[in-house]
């Protein structure tokens, strides 16, 4: 990394930020302008030096670019003309304003995870202009072209500029949905980050570690907000158990068989200090804050036979009022089969059979053979492992299906 | 990801400028960086140390450590305080330093603090520092 990527990383979400407003909410223009800020930089800094102020360099040359621009558009759109004539004070006073830069970072953060985007055109966006990765960065985390990555950041800020997408915090009456869609963005490249199955490991970890950082900002942005604190407890939580999550050729070692000593205890400790932030704001917690509370009920427990799984019942039948999902009901089977025994937990399972909530997951099968298989009735066990390793995509996976119902003959 | 100690270190000339600064003002420039490193999501830990002439200093050039009080050799050597962050390159702890709200006549040093990961997880000490760490919640 060179010092002028390492200011970049740090910088680039309040350069972007302040110029889009300074460009009267032109998203597009001030990434322009930022960009073509640093290859002049790329050029001159190992020239000249490195200014003494790196980033008053980046937005001066920034906001010439943009001025030029203004005049250039000043004839077909008055509002550049207006941009144009207002700016006559010579300096970047106005375009860097402390008392505003945390706004302007927020609305970028909001304007990029927008609802008129595609959910892959906001995390593209969001990775781009909020974390300041390049599109090669992107690209190779997310294991696609460079150009699918680009086009993807090309159309997402034409939509915006199309659909006239203010830029600015939304308003207090938009703001507890708008949030939501922030946070599930930084969910989305925090999961994506954690799939240890693909690609190369250590560069998905960072991608993770991206949505952490971009959610400790948010939460420095956003203090009264239990969900953000909520995401981050999540996010710590997990990531906490990474260390201990594959065996050293590379397969997934489950929860239960992981060597607990392993898991990354300040990231547990971080983890915990959010979700107690979370649950401090006595507003119950959200779906994020209520997933943390289950990781945290694994994170402090010795063994899976130690784990209060009454509690994480609990917090599974919360979990599913207030975000309803199959999954969250099948996890909720799993957790009564270990609080109270595989009957209960099949009546669940049998359930969402019924009324094929799950169709075509090899998930649901593969629970329930485990159900049958404990309450002893070995052939149907068989027959429903056996399905759930033909519906299984992941070849791993799947031996350990085929395994465990040879097991059963 | 890494973490990085930022480590600062006066001299006279520093001390000096520091004394004759408004304890409020220096509390709110520090206080600003601060604010800075948690909304960029790096800061993990900071301390500052107490006035040096307050220390004592075991010498253990001898066969038996001697024990002095007070400051240890120059100024310039002694550590004043320091930052632990988590940032992706040493470029980029770099970057945080040269914003450290230092007087004139300071350094800071930049140095990686290794994980307990990349010790012999075999052995036995360091299985025994992963208990440790464990009970504690130490980084």
């Amino acid at each position: 990394m060179t010092s002028l990527e390492a200011v970049w990383r740090i910088e680039s979400a309040r350069i972007v930020g302040a110029l889009t407003r300074y460009t009267g909410g032109d998203l597009e223009l001030a990434e322009d302008v930022a960009q073509e800020a640093v290859a002049e930089a790329l050029v001159s800094w190992p020239r000249d030096g490195e200014p003494a102020n790196p980033v008053g360099w980046l937005l001066k040359t920034a906001r010439r670019r943009a001025i030029d621009s203004f005049r250039r558009r000043a004839a077909r759109d008055e509002k550049y003309a207006l941009l144009a004539s207002e700016d006559t004070d010579g300096g970047d006073g106005h375009l860097w304003d402390p008392d505003r830069i945390d706004d302007d970072v927020l609305a970028l953060m909001f304007v990029a995870c927008h609802p008129v985007l595609s959910p892959e055109a906001r995390v593209a966006l969001t990775l781009r202009t909020v974390g300041g990765l390049s599109t090669e960065e992107i690209a190779r985390a997310f294991l696609v072209p460079v150009a699918t990555i680009q086009a993807r950041v090309t159309r997402a800020k034409k939509t915006i500029a199309a659909a006239r997408v203010p830029f600015e915090v939304p308003p207090q009456a938009d703001r507890k949905e708008r949030l939501g869609g922030v946070l599930s963005v930084l969910y989305v490249i925090f999961t994506e980050g954690s799939t240890a199955t693909a690609g190369d490991s250590l560069l998905r970890t960072d991608l993770a570690y991206e949505a952490v950082r971009l959610a400790r900002t948010l939460a420095a942005l956003l203090p009264g907000e239990p969900e953000v604190f909520g995401l981050i407890a999540l996010c710590e939580l997990t990531a906490a158990r990474f260390p201990a999550r594959t065996a050293p050729d590379g397969s997934a070692i489950l929860l239960e068989d992981q060597d607990r000593r392993r898991w990354d205890r300040s990231a547990i400790r971080r983890g915990l200090a959010a979700l107690a932030q979370a649950t401090a704001a006595g507003r119950g917690l959200g779906p994020y804050g209520l997933q943390a509370a289950i990781a945290a009920g694994h994170a402090t427990a010795a063994s899976v036979a130690e784990t209060d799984w009454e509690r994480i019942v609990l917090l599974y039948e919360a979990l599913g009022r207030v975000a309803p999902s199959p999954v969250v009901e099948l996890n909720r089977a799993v957790a009564v089969a270990m609080a109270s025994g595989p009957a209960p937990a099949l009546l669940l399972v049998d359930e969402l059979v019924a009324q094929d909530r799950l169709p075509g997951s090899h998930l649901l099968p593969s629970v329930r053979g485990e159900l049958l298989s404990r309450l002893g009735r070995t052939a149907e066990a068989r027959a429903e492992l056996e399905l759930a390793a033909r519906l299984c995509g992941n070849a791993r996976e799947r031996d350990v299906l085929v395994r465990k119902a040879a097991a059963l003959s | 990801m890494a973490k990085y100690m930022l480590i600062m270190r006066n001299s006279d000339e520093s001390l000096a400028k520091m004394m004759d600064a408004s304890f409020d003002d220096m509390l709110e420039t520090v206080g600003r960086f601060n604010e800075e490193l948690i909304k960029a999501g790096v800061l993990v830990a900071a301390e500052g140390l107490d006035d040096a002439a307050q220390g004592v200093v075991v010498d253990h050039t001898g066969g038996t450590p001697v024990v002095t009080d007070g400051p240890y050799g120059e100024t310039k050597e002694l550590f004043g305080g320091f930052y632990i962050l988590d940032v992706a390159s040493k470029e980029e702890a770099v970057e945080w330093a040269k914003r450290i709200p230092a007087f004139p006549g300071s350094r800071t040093e930049i140095r990686r603090v290794p994980g307990i990961d990349e010790f012999p997880q075999d052995n036995e000490w360091i299985k025994k520092e992963r208990v440790w760490r464990e009970q504690t919640g130490q980084l």
